[in-house]
């Protein structure tokens, strides 16, 4: 199996926080990778470092063995790498529709053709579609930020996959959200990697979560990868044990 | 918009069509006034209100506009060329002065463009081989367009109406495609946007080029309709006028700037009987509105109407990355 995203020796410091230190490993394609670790080890800092929201200070990322380091976010995201944020981020004055279709309109056309062309930039029924798969039909039309926060979370995800990208990455896709939304959240992501097989990293705490979605786990601890595995291997191994209870 | 909405929008382009003719020559020169501010607050609305790019340079542009036609007319140029030339000469400006607001966001891009609107005065004071400086330029002809000549009040009238639907129909237009997503979703969460394959960066450009342009050609209007134009008309205080004129009415509301326009250009003449308290009573007013209603008069009447039709109960508070109201 070829590999989607390679990071290689990726290190990232703030002042004297080495937030991310020397970090290597490699996203297979059609797997979903998890990423746990400790608040503050250092897995959101690597994704942004992966997705170019911010600038490593040594290391290599490649996307289908193109180096991508440095590449403008908007940039990497039309090479088809998609991503949430450990915060909710949608568009609350924007319709849940147009939140989707928003996801969307960068990815066709020049800046010039989606001027001229049609409002919806043509995606109104896959915008359509992506709602209905993710079941928030019923509120196409609201604004998004009427909707509930666990609706929220849904959109967040759903526009991360709405230009069918070849790799997304979840950060604490389940973060904050009640038991039922977390089932059907779990259960969409799976269905969409069903049918597209598609590519995930996740980072997440809700170890229920990992253990059902994820096939590989890493395991971060102070910026360092500290173990890799089935969730099965992860949850007996004595050093990650450590490493979430050890202080 | 909903059926209200049609029927004010309508009923209010009748009133406009109609009312010049119900009016003395002074009349129809507040009126006219009107079309050109409501043009310019049309621009900021469009940088300020969509795109969420503060600025205090839309006055300066209008004064670029209304030189650039002013020059280029006495020159002999044909007034639609001039007209053209203001417009894209604000674009290209514009463009250039959103570099700033590529790396300075709020009160810093707001101090960043009040020093280009002090140095647009003062290049409009000092360089007097061009500009005639503090003389300013009279003289100002009215355009003769195909045999049409503008000269008569009515007649400008009509035309900067013109103008201004042409004008306002494009914006519409260019709001209601992906662009109008774009710029929504800049001012709502840029970082987002640019995870969303949003070139950021040029629709940040696009938004000032063509917020000043808009400037541009208002200020293209306002040179022949006050026929007099001198340096300290483009000061501060006009940029202030018009970024009130966006919040009074509605900033992100596509007619806020029509009604804010129409505000400032009636306010202080039914405010004449006040004499010198008329700035204290206008200032009192924005102040009182904006505690009351900081979504501006639009903001007033949309919940206004939801209260009337009390369509769904009230939503939860959205979450927002920059709270604007209380
Ligand atoms: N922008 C930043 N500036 C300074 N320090 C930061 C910044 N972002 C993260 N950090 C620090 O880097 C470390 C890793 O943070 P983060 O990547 O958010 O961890 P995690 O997502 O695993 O909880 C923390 O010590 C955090 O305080
Ligand atoms: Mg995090």
């Amino acid at each position: 199996m070829s590999a989607v995203l390679e990071v290689s020796n990726l290190r990232k410091t703030f002042g004297g926080i080495t937030a991310v230190d020397d970090v290597s490993f490699e996203v297979r394609e059609g797997e979903i990778l998890g990423i746990i670790g400790p608040n503050g080890s250092g897995k959101s800092t690597l994704f942004n470092c992966v997705l170019g929201q911010l600038t490593p200070n040594q290391g290599e990322v490649r996307v289908d063995g193109r180096v991508t380091t440095g590449m403008r976010p908007c940039d990497l995201n039309r090479l088809g790498v998609s991503r949430t944020f450990q915060l909710l981020q949608v568009f609350p004055q924007l319709s849940v529709r147009d939140n989707l279709i928003l996801a969307g309109q960068e990815h066709q056309g020049s800046m010039f053709s989606r001027l001229i062309g049609h409002p919806d930039a043509g995606l109104g029924p896959a915008a359509e579609q992506m709602i209905a798969f993710f079941r928030l039909s019923h509120l196409s039309d609201e604004q998004a930020g009427a909707l509930s926060y666990g609706q929220q979370k849904l959109l967040d995800a759903a526009m991360a996959f709405m230009a069918g990208p070849r790799l997304v990455l979840l950060d604490e896709p389940a973060g904050g959200v009640n038991l039922t939304m977390l089932g059907n959240l779990r259960d969409r992501l799976q269905a969409y990697h069903a049918q597209r097989n598609a590519t995930f990293v996740v980072i997440e705490h809700q170890m229920e979560f990992v253990m059902a979605l994820c096939t590989r786990v890493l395991v971060l601890a102070q910026g360092r990868i500290i173990a890799e595995g089935t969730p099965q291997d992860i949850r007996r191994n004595p050093v990650v044990i450590e490493a979430y209870l050890g202080h | 918009m909903n059926r209200l909405g049609i029927i004010a929008v309508v009923a209010a382009a009748i009133v406009a069509v109609a009312l010049p003719f119900f009016l003395a020559p002074f009349g129809i020169y507040l009126i006219s006034m009107w079309t050109v501010l409501t043009i310019a607050a049309i621009g900021l609305n469009l940088t300020l209100g969509y795109a969420g790019q503060v600025s205090l340079a839309q006055g300066a542009f209008v004064g670029i506009g209304a030189y650039c036609v002013a020059l280029m007319t006495q020159a002999g140029w044909p007034y639609p060329f001039a007209f053209v030339c203001a417009g894209l000469l604000c674009f290209v400006i514009g463009w250039i002065l959103g570099y700033p607001a590529l790396r300075v966001q709020h009160h810093y891009l707001a101090f960043v463009t009040l020093a280009f609107t002090t140095l647009v005065f003062l290049v409009l004071r000092n360089e007097e081989w061009l500009t005639h400086g503090i003389y300013g330029i009279d003289g100002i002809a009215r355009p003769t367009l195909l045999g049409w000549s503008t000269g008569e009040a009515l007649d400008f009238y009509v035309f900067s109406l013109g103008a201004l639907t042409v004008l306002a129909a494009t914006t519409w237009w260019m709001l209601r495609s992906p662009w109008g997503r774009a710029f929504v979703a800049l001012r709502e969460n840029p970082i987002r946007a640019l995870s969303l394959g949003l070139d950021t960066r040029r629709y940040t450009l696009m938004a000032f080029a063509i917020g000043s342009s808009l400037g541009g050609l208002a200020g293209a209007l306002y040179a022949p309709l006050v026929q007099f134009i001198e340096p300290s008309s483009f000061a501060l205080g006009l940029s202030f006028n018009l970024l009130l004129m966006v919040i009074v009415g509605g900033s992100g509301y596509f007619f806020g700037p029509f009604v804010g326009a129409l505000i400032a250009v009636l306010l202080p003449e039914w405010l004449r009987v006040t004499q010198g308290y008329y700035l204290i009573v206008y200032a009192a007013a924005v102040m009182i509105m904006m505690a009351l209603c900081p979504s501006g008069l639009l903001g007033l009447a949309e919940r206004a109407a939801k209260a009337v039709l009390r369509r769904d109960p009230p939503p939860v508070a959205p979450l927002r990355i920059e709270v604007t109201e209380p």
